[in-house]
């Protein structure tokens, strides 16, 4: 196998949901994820991010197989996921979920959890598990005590070593944090953000990392894509996005990010806080009722997601008129 | 000087538990002035919430409620009879809690909601009051106010339903807000919109505004002063760049150093981090409640400290005798 292989390829993903809005009324379609197309490398973080009901977790679902896509394609390490079994599908892509109240078992102690999917793999003799168990719980920052206890017992935080230590244990390829630390508190936010890279950087993760937030996002990811209303509406390397954004909606959650500076009021994100129906999406450009640049050739025609400028791909038709006003004529 | 809007001294909140009494809310001591925003901040535990539900009477009945005053307007809520705690509350002292889908009434239409203070407290007939509801409504950026009157709360968004919330807050004029994570739950974007609406409303009304919060970044763009806390305690308090660029306190250090900057974090530098864990608060704790957790600790942590007052009102519960440095590489 090539290293030019990606270990995450999404192709033109869609998927369609039919939403019922009461007993007699007739279902519609709602587009969750409308044709998506990335690819992870071998040892990167692509960072999504996104406000609720942008498709980023649906998009999460359908790498970990838990949701099958309407259309395209999703390939982990080359092979096509609805062609694995779900075992098979457990050893190459592992999640860890926002929630780690809910994402444990409350009658397994630590232990147990952690070594789970050891056992269902058949993966070495009982001590071997239980040898790869504590070596784990040591990598995460978990004390050998932890072993014995059981979710209810643990902190927060120590709850969200756990998830990662479990998903971490058949050392898969390709890691889905999906918001790993939103239910978190903020000195715990930052401790589970120090583990991520520390284990980024000893291990080599390929991962996945969704959030809503830019800020942490960029401490991990080596690339970003912005979605809105289920399409990918920015793409490119985690400090270019930071720094010369191209979509004014990355724009406008990058300056959503209130960083604590008691100098700076309130950004201005010159969004408006009206959020498009998914059921209705607006037609052309799915942000332009929202966007500051809106053009007429937003109303009627969607943007592609493609190069202007830099090493990133953006889908704004005021990006592309931008891009080619700079070019001398 | 006049009189502040809310004046509280040295309240405490305890709870009883199955194995004691938790101490959830510590000898805490704030005021808010008329058109000043007072955020209180502190991690999930430290008693922020519980401190605003004590003010506005809504504590669980378990709870025992003490106090040296707590003055609502020179008013002492504390001995209070209920009917006149009644007259003040969601009239002229309002809350605005942070989940606006299980605060509001599913039963009822926004209309119906947005008037019944109002019709409660006898500001004025129905016409009036559906006129002000549109008012309001209008007033915090929902169009077609007067359609909106007629829907139930699932058929709005998030960020519909806590405008709705603050358009209720406002319905009888209050002269005090109590915002308890009023934003929390809500997309970043939205948030930003909504903080700006009750920035300016508050100006534009004169209101005082108790703010609780978890986020430091909140704090830093909308708080006039600040109220750390820490398990049940105020451990500083003050203006809120003094309390930003010199913390007296290690443990507002160690938040203000943890949060993910775009600027300052970069990918391979870590964030600060507080170690350890919140201690119990159940039984009560002597001295220091953040020793254990602290670089800085000392002996003499282990007993009593006092509150310690700078210039501007500036307050802090530690011995250090400076600002406390940040320890991070390249500090904002």
């Amino acid at each position: 196998m090539s290293d030019q292989q990606p270990i995450l390829e999404l192709r033109n993903v869609v998927k369609r949901y039919s939403v019922g809005r009461g007993m007699f009324a007739p279902k519609r379609p709602l587009m969750a994820v409308g044709g998506v197309s990335l690819s992870v490398p071998r040892g990167q973080v692509l960072g999504l991010v996104g406000e609720s009901g942008c498709g980023k977790s649906t998009l999460a679902k359908m790498v970990l197989g838990l949701e099958t896509p309407t259309e395209g394609e999703v390939l982990i390490d080359g092979r096509p996921i609805a062609q694995l079994g779900r075992l098979e599908r457990a050893r190459l892509v592992q999640p860890v979920f926002q929630d780690p109240y809910s994402s444990l078992n409350p009658r397994k102690t630590i232990a147990s959890i952690v070594g789970l999917p050891l056992a269902v793999h058949g993966e070495g003799s009982a001590a071997e598990r239980e040898t790869r168990v504590a070596e784990m719980l040591a990598l995460v920052g978990l004390s050998p005590r932890h072993a014995a206890a059981y979710p209810s017992q643990l902190s927060g935080g120590q709850r969200q070593r756990v998830a990662i230590a479990r998903a971490l244990i058949l050392k898969p390829q390709l890691l889905i944090c999906d918001e790993p630390t939103s239910a978190l508190d903020v000195s715990v936010q930052a401790q589970i953000l120090n583990l991520l890279m520390d284990l980024q950087s000893r291990l080599g993760l390929t991962s996945l990392f969704i959030s809503h937030n830019l800020a942490v996002v960029q401490m991990l990811a080596t690339r970003v894509a912005v979605m809105y209303l289920g399409r990918v509406v920015e793409e490119g390397p985690t400090a270019e996005v930071m720094v010369r954004a191209q979509h004014p909606y990355s724009r406008g959650l990058l300056a959503s990010v209130l960083t604590p500076d008691p100098r700076l009021g309130l950004p201005d994100t010159r969004l408006g806080s009206v959020f498009p129906d998914p059921l209705a999406p607006p037609p052309g450009c799915a942000f332009h009722p929202r966007c500051p640049l809106v053009f007429d050739r937003c109303k009627v025609e969607a943007p592609r997601l493609r190069n202007h400028q830099g090493a990133s791909r953006a889908a704004c038709h005021a990006a592309e008129r931008d891009a080619a006003a700079m070019i001398p004529a | 000087m006049t009189t502040p809007v809310l004046d509280v001294k040295q309240l405490a909140v305890q709870i009883p538990v199955a194995d004691g009494i938790l101490h959830a809310v510590r000898d805490v001591t704030l005021t808010v002035a008329r058109g000043e925003t007072l955020c209180v901040v502190g991690e999930s535990g430290c008693g922020k919430s519980l401190t605003s539900l004590a003010v506005m009477g809504l504590l669980p009945s378990s709870a025992r409620r003490t106090a040296a005053h707590m003055r609502f307007a020179g008013e002492d809520l504390l001995d209070m009879t209920p009917r006149r705690l009644r007259e003040l509350r969601g009239n002229r002292m309002a809350m605005i809690f942070q989940e606006p889908m299980t605060s509001l009434n599913p039963a009822w239409t926004i209309g119906d909601q947005l008037t019944e203070p109002f019709l409660r407290h006898g500001k004025g007939n129905r016409r009036e009051a559906t006129d002000r509801a549109v008012f309001l409504l209008e007033r915090v950026g929902i169009a077609a106010a007067g359609r909106r009157l007629v829907q139930y709360p699932h058929e709005l968004s998030g960020g519909l339903r806590q405008r709705v919330m603050i358009a209720m807050a406002l319905m009888c004029g209050p002269d005090l807000i109590l915002a308890d994570e009023p934003t929390t739950a809500l997309d970043v974007t939205i948030q930003a919109e909504i903080l700006h609406l009750l920035a300016e409303l508050q100006q534009e009304f004169g209101m005082g505004l108790l703010l609780v919060t978890h986020d430091l970044g909140i704090v830093a763009r909308v708080a006039h002063r600040v109220a750390v806390m820490y398990a049940g305690e105020v451990v500083e308090s003050g203006p809120t760049v003094t309390v930003f660029d010199e913390p007296r306190h290690p443990y507002t250090r160690g938040l203000i150093d943890c949060i993910p900057i775009p600027a300052r974090s970069r990918p391979g530098v870590p964030l600060g981090t507080i170690p350890g864990l919140v201690p119990s608060l159940v039984g009560g704790i002597e001295g220091c409640a953040f020793r254990e957790r602290c670089a800085f600790a000392t002996e003499p942590c282990a007993r009593p400290v006092p509150v310690v007052t700078g210039a501007e009102d500036h307050a802090w519960r530690c011995i250090l005798p400076a600002a406390v440095p940040s320890l991070l590489e390249n500090p904002a």
